[in-house]
């Protein structure tokens, strides 16, 4: 009886650990790659259209942040109050302090008509560093489509991770 | 002998794989790619050029530009993104950088070309600093891949002062 548990155990306890491997070295690159990038969010997707036709929906996007100031015409990721998720949009219009104390930055979307004060909460009409997440630096297309999906159909992001999880547990 | 799924497998993991290579080869060509970009601005006309009710300068102007940019573009460009930003200096700002004026060019074709137009964004600044101020025009552009890294560059094209009086009183 006892020798039946033992011969079970192990394989069991195998593909437990392996699991636990492949999700520990998808974290140590998430992780690792906002280390190397000084950026809390260092990849993501394009949720709208507003900067197109240069990004579309489902685009990714690779972002890094340093000190250097920010400069008219880079695209910047930023997060306001009011808005869950960050925006991607071009910085149009800079006023540098002098001693570099702070900057104020406008932003508008290539494919919006006005830029994005509106945006912004009620008596903000700049943004600053501090709002600033990252500059976007590379570019992939469509390859982030399939987190769009996922969001908008939660049911294939259960049958994606349902099905992933009965190959590793399935295969040897 | 393979399964049908190992075949698959082996299929997806090879694409995926070349795909991937042809994405960071294709953004390491642009690297080489040296571009020579010829530029001309001039202004034609300052259409607006006052204070306004909360204390800011406002200028508008027309503009003529003429531009080549097609030594930007490599197969692995998807657009190119040109602003002119008018760019100056004032004694609580270090640098001011407001764009005037902007375009997306997607084709090499459309590339070259000389128009004149009125400034597309009025050049607000913070404060009054602006009569007899010195502006750089300096055109920017921003090439938007296909796929990979993204490359800014600019250019300063020519300056020019604004009167030391408003032009309008309204």
């Amino acid at each position: 009886m006892s020798l039946l548990m033992d011969v079970k155990l192990r394989p069991v306890l195998t593909q437990l650990v392996n699991l636990g491997m492949i999700v520990s070295t998808a974290l140590i690159i998430w992780k690792g790659l906002i280390c190397i990038t000084g950026c809390q969010s260092p990849v993501m997707v394009v949720l709208t259209g507003s900067m197109e036709p240069g990004f579309k929906r489902g685009d990714l996007l690779f972002f890094n942040m340093n000190k250097e100031p920010i400069h008219a015409g880079e695209i910047v990721v930023f997060d306001i109050d009011g808005h869950d998720i960050p925006i991607v949009h071009r910085v149009i219009e800079v006023h540098d302090k002098q001693d570099n104390r702070d900057i104020d930055i406008l932003t508008k979307g290539d494919n919006n008509l006005v830029d994005d004060r509106d945006l912004y909460p009620r008596g903000q009409l700049w943004l600053n560093n501090q709002h600033i997440i990252g500059r976007a630096k590379g570019y992939l297309p469509y390859v982030g489509y399939v987190t769009i999906i996922m969001t908008e159909k939660p049911i294939i992001k259960y049958l994606l991770i349902g099905a992933l999880g009965l190959l590793v547990i399935t295969s040897k | 002998m393979h399964s049908a799924a190992q075949r698959a497998n082996a299929i997806a993991t090879f694409g995926v794989a070349l795909l991937a290579t042809l994405c960071v080869a294709a953004s390491i060509l642009d690297a080489f790619n040296t571009p020579d970009v010829q530029a001309r601005v001039q202004v034609t006309k300052i259409n607006r050029f006052r204070r306004q009710l909360d204390g800011n300068d406002e200028v508008r102007l027309t503009l003529n530009m003429s531009m080549n940019l097609e030594s930007l573009f490599t197969w692995n460009t998807k657009q190119v993104f040109v602003f002119l930003a008018a760019e100056y200096e004032t004694p609580k700002n270090g640098l001011n950088q407001v764009s005037l004026w902007d375009h997306i060019i997607q084709d090499k074709e459309k590339a070259n070309f000389n128009i004149k137009v009125p400034t597309e964004y009025p050049l607000i600044d913070q404060g009054s600093n602006l009569r007899g101020k010195e502006i750089d025009l300096v055109l920017h552009w921003h090439i938007m891949p296909k796929s990979g890294r993204m490359i800014r560059d600019k250019m300063k094209l020519s300056s020019f002062s604004l009167p030391n009086s408003y032009t309008n009183k309204i």
